[in-house]
């Protein structure tokens, strides 16, 4: 068994109280959510924090909602439930696609939505799956509550824009006539992605009016890939120009070579994905408005 | 699957009797072990892979307010314990000395109050290391300029252990040189772990008193550990206890002795009191047992229409730090001899070359049957190569090329004795269940649509069972079981075996074998094992030896009980012996079934006042010692059946079926459970497992986020089926299968990937067959993958 070092522990009851926690504890204390990725690094020693502030028992963050026609997820929804949520489902069924595919249904039943964003990890799904969307994180501090957009959420990788004195409360997404889709090539059931791509389409006839891509574990500044979403706008939603889309966000993605695979084979999944998670997003879109 | 309702008297169907601890959670692993008093250990590990030991400054450690002992290799000097030896006539460090020689290699350990306490004070440990060149990969251990790792031993010049050869060179060579059709193919068995969900660790406690050791330790093996540790240690064997309680899987990662057992046996003699050292998860998978790592050169010979005429391959083998190959001592290259597979060819040779590298030490673990896995698949791909070369359907070459069942007994080329075998019936079997004919018009259709599906074929012959003690033993022990059977006079009894499960099931097939002997029922026989105090000697489990081996001796003890009841019935009936005949459960005159005793009434009667012929003792106690004639050959026709997704290079494995010949089948349902298991874990090697190093010599596979085991979510539903060709010389006709799966799928499922590749002209490709390595072997750039992809 792997055991971490000596830390404090404290129960938060709500967000204020987490933050005044936060204040007390200082830069070397954590927050813990589903702990599914602080507790094995603290286990193997690669953090060892001096403080732990649990946010399990704020029930403020677990909800699911829709509230000025935005999608709102608290921070603490865990994946399991996010994966049943007919509420998300509905309006970005790319939410229900990602959450399919990660880890698995020990680790979705206790791991949270804001945990993974705040992890920051270059290979997490959902990064990908709310850049496409354009979601935006509410992050709370002492004074009151400010809104950043998921993509300019990521300072790096394991950085996030949140402060020291600060908790990720929530992301929102603003709903809109749209249709998404979320692609992941891993080695294995559970496995971090070896590439992933989310698309998010809207449509004005057959012209691309508005265009969303994720892309994670490829080196895709902030999980998104600008240069495709610009050349898909206005133009047709075809195959041709989907596997375009494709190859341009490959173009701008730096994928680092690990025992997932060499560069060159996830700068190709990153155009391939692309372009079925477009497809795949298309095929919903039509699939919505033949039944309307 | 049918499911028994009620318990068998013999062979069949029944719930496994252990089970019913296991799912209620009360199995006792060595974890679950705690005594008064006990502390517990830590192991420093080294970060590098091979480094010279400047210092060690303990002092930190040792002011640790919870810290009681700081034990290093130079302390372990001093009691002639700072090395130890291996099951192959090397030595390991028990903590390193001299130098470091792999990553995660045991430096310092560390004995404290808690287990906490015992992990923060490794970081008070202060080492000086100045870092080497590591040799990295086995492919350069040989060259004129590489470091030579095992400067500890005099004269050493060179990372070489052993060569060793097999087979006809010159009557193989011939054969070659005359060859219509020769197939050549390098392939790499890479490093793999058995990963047993219950790491290694152990409990020690030394009595300063009656100076006797008890030590609790995850092993298959106890009665081989307590021999080395009376030989390692110095200390009288019959001084030392070794309990092996409830195992969580071995696979053959628990048959060596590693350093943190030797360690807490120390910590404890050292303290005065138990001590309790449990490795974590990377400690498991960077520093015990790993398996395989063979370098492959394989040759065939062929006619022009596919009759296979020979076999002839080279093996460079990694075997790590330190020799620990766990094997019998004539065998440095365990079974592989076997490579000429299931087939009736002319001739066959086979060398292999054992190095040194800064990897783990060990080998020869993880479900292998001693080597026999890279044997199979070797033999597998190089069958499935010349398919490819003569485009000939793969199940057809092998149909034409297995070995006739009038050819049984058969001596192969390399000089092993299959016992008995109908090949032919089984590979058929086979490709009925799989509608292989069907699948194939499928796949041409799927092609000509430029879609990517294979059927992989692969037919093993396994060699199961050791062994004859006049050819083999573990460090001059020969490889014979004892069993020992109570009776008690309600007739109830008590087997004790020497061989110790780790989830096979041994409670209750054991009960089983002895219910079909005596006719005692299998809840009315409890199977003791895992304790040195309590049972006969043995070699204990591996190699799928149990059924084999110590399943033979459970059948023979039996046997003797019967015939001692025969003696016993013959005075309680007044008649003489010769005119008693047994029907299961019971002794009958002959001609008068009426007249009859019960097993028993026959238990209570030896227990009795019953006067028994002159020179006949009482009770129906029995013991025995099986030494196996020969080995067990269980063999089998694996068929795989892939999609591969052109573009992202994903496998979906659709189908598998299997069918197996394991001779008798004790308990099916077990049997079926073993296989399904060894499935899984061929998958895996096949598709997701490997340990690969990067240059400096990191371990690249150090937790279960990098080294992948398979899941439900990768398996197909597996489709079994089976033939039956007793053993003719096991007494209950029955062959090991612990390994068979393990064994037989890697090559069905690589087969099935390569043949889903072959439009794109890939002949081969290494495992694991992960998606970038599929993608990147159909374009033509396959990369290796032992090593650091770049």
């Amino acid at each position: 068994m792997q055991v971490p070092a000596q830390f404090q522990y404290e129960k938060a009851t709500s967000v204020a109280h987490a933050l005044s926690l936060l204040g007390k504890y200082g830069p070397e204390s954590r927050i813990v959510a589903g702990g599914h990725s602080l507790i094995p690094m603290m286990k193997l020693r690669l953090a060892q924090p001096q403080a732990l502030i649990d946010i399990n028992e704020i029930t403020e963050l677990n909800k699911i909602s829709v509230e000025e026609h935005m999608l709102y997820i608290g921070a603490m929804v865990r994946h399991a439930e996010l994966l049943a949520s007919a509420l998300a489902g509905e309006h970005f069924p790319i939410f229900h696609d990602a959450e399919k595919l990660i880890a698995d249904p020990v680790v979705r039943n206790r791991g949270t939505v804001g945990g993974s964003l705040c992890q920051a990890d270059p290979s997490e799904d959902l990064s990908a799956a709310f850049a496409a969307v354009r979601g935006e994180a509410v992050i709370e501090y002492g004074e009151g509550r400010r809104i950043v957009p998921i993509r300019e959420f990521f300072a790096g990788p394991y950085e996030t824009a949140v402060g020291d004195a600060e908790l990720l409360v929530g992301v929102r997404v603003p709903i809109r006539s749209s249709a998404s889709a979320y692609q992941k090539v891993e080695r294995r059931a559970g496995d971090w992605a070896v590439a992933a791509a989310g698309a998010e389409l809207r449509l004005e006839g057959d012209t691309v009016a508005e265009a969303g891509i994720g892309l994670t574990a490829v080196g895709a500044t902030n999980f998104h890939a600008p240069e495709a979403e610009e050349f898909l706008v206005g133009g047709p939603a075809t195959a041709e120009r989907f596997a375009r889309a494709g190859e341009i966000a490959a173009e701008h993605c730096e994928p680092v070579a690990d025992q997932r695979g060499p560069a060159d084979y996830k700068r190709h999944l990153a155009a391939t994905l692309t372009a079925r998670a477009l497809g795949a997003a298309l095929s919903r879109w039509h699939g919505r408005h033949q039944e309307a | 699957m049918t499911t028994t309702e009620e318990t068998p008297m013999g062979f069949g169907r029944m719930h496994r009797k252990e089970d019913v601890r296991f799912v209620r959670g009360h199995g006792n692993y060595v974890d679950d072990v705690t005594l008064p008093g006990m502390l517990h250990g830590a192991v420093l590990r080294s970060p590098y892979a091979h480094a010279k030991i400047l210092s060690i400054d303990t002092s930190a450690a040792e002011a640790h307010p919870k810290v009681r002992a700081v034990i290093t290799g130079e302390a372990l000097a001093g009691l002639n314990l700072a090395w130890m030896p291996t099951l192959s006539n090397d030595v390991q460090a028990v903590l390193a000395t001299d130098k470091v020689r792999f990553q995660g290699q045991e430096v310092a350990f560390v004995v404290a109050e808690d287990r906490y306490s015992a992990r923060d004070a490794l970081e008070l440990i202060d080492v000086d290391y100045e870092p080497l060149a590591p040799v990295v990969d086995a492919r350069k251990a040989l060259d004129p300029d590489a470091p030579v790792i095992r400067d500890d031993v005099e004269g050493r010049t060179d990372n070489h252990i052993f060569d060793w050869e097999t087979g006809d060179k010159a009557r193989t060579d011939e054969v070659f040189a005359n060859a219509e059709v020769v197939a050549t193919q390098d392939m790499l068995y890479p490093r793999v772990h058995p990963a047993p969900l219950e790491t290694c660790g152990s409990v020690a406690d030394m009595d300063p008193i009656t100076g006797k050791l008890t030590i609790w330790t995850t092993t298959q093996a106890p009665h081989a550990h307590r021999t080395l540790y009376a030989l390692v240690a110095g200390l009288p064997e019959h001084k030392i206890r070794v309990i092996s309680p409830d195992i969580g899987g071995g696979f053959g990662n628990k048959v060596g002795i590693y350093p943190g057992y030797v360690c807490s046996v120390v910590g404890s003699i050292l303290t005065g009191k138990p001590v309790k050292w449990v490795e974590d998860r990377s400690e498991n998978l960077m520093s015990t047992s790993f398996a395989r790592d063979y370098h492959m050169h394989g040759e065939i010979a062929s006619t022009k229409d596919g009759k296979i005429q020979a076999i002839r391959v080279k093996v460079l083998a990694d075997h790590g730090a330190f020799n620990g190959t766990a094997q019998p001592t004539k065998y440095p290259a365990g079974f592989f001899g076997v490579f000429t597979g299931s087939y009736d060819i002319e001739a066959a040779h086979a060398e292999v070359t054992g190095v040194y590298t800064n990897k783990a030490p060990g080998g020869v673990a993880y479900a292998c049957s001693f080597r026999i896995t890279e044997a199979v698949y070797l033999v597998e791909r190089m069958v499935d190569v010349l398919a490819y070369d003569l485009d000939m359907d793969p199940a057809e070459l092998r149909m034409k090329n297995l070995l006739k069942p009038d050819q049984f007994p058969y001596q192969s080329k390399t000089g092993w004795e299959y016992d008995s075998g109908d090949y032919p019936r089984t590979l058929r079997m086979a490709l009925d269940l799989v509608h292989y004919d069907e699948l194939r018009a499928e796949q041409a259709k799927r092609r000509d649509a430029g879609e990517l599906m294979g059927i992989g074929v692969a037919f093993f012959t396994e060699a199961v069972g050791a062994g004859p003690r006049k050819h083999m033993d573990i460090l001059g022990l020969g490889m014979a079981d004892g069993a020992e059977l109570r009776v008690h006079p309600t007739g109830k009894a008590v087997l004790r075996l020497s061989v110790q499960t780790q989830g096979q099931g041994h409670e209750t097939t054991f009960a089983q074998i002895v219910a079909e002997e005596l006719g005692i029922s299998p809840d009315d026989i409890d199977v003791v094992h895992g304790d040195t105090d309590q049972t006969p000697f043995g070699l204990g489990t591996y190699g799928s030896r149990s059924t084999p081996v110590s399943g033979a001796a459970t059948a023979v003890v039996a046997r003797k009980v019967r015939e001692r009841a025969k003696i016993v019935a013959s005075a309680m009936l007044e008649v003489s012996p010769d005119d008693l005949e047994w029907e299961k459960g019971r002794w009958f005159v002959k001609g008068d079934p009426a007249a009859g005793k019960s097993i028993q009434d026959i238990a209570m009667a030896a227990h009795s006042g019953l006067e028994l012929p002159e020179g006949v003792e009482g009770h129906l106690d029995a013991t025995c010692v099986y030494n196996p004639p020969n080995l067990t050959y269980p063999f089998g026709a694996y068929i795989c059946v892939v999609d591969v997704d052109a573009e992202t290079g994903q496998v979906k494995v659709r189908d598998f079926v299997a069918v197996d010949d394991c001779g008798v089948r004790i308990n099916p349902m077990i049997v079926e459970g073993q296989v399904h298991g060894g499935l899984a874990d061929g998958l895996g090697m096949a598709l997701m497992q490997v340990m690969a190093f990067d240059e400096d010599g990191n371990h690249l596979g150090g937790s279960f986020m990098d080294y992948l085991l398979p899941t439900s979510m990768e398996c197909p539903s597996w489709r079994l089926g089976e033939t039956v060709t007793p053993s003719p010389h096991h007494p209950i006709g029955a062959k090991g299968v612990g390994e068979s799966a393990t064994v037989g799928s890697p090559a069905a499922v690589v087969n099935a990937v390569l043949d889903a590749l072959k439009p794109r002209g890939v002949r081969h490709a290494d495992m694991p067959l992960t998606p970038a390595a599929v993608w990147c072997a159909a374009q033509g750039h396959p990369f290796r993958t032992d090593l650091a992809i770049t």
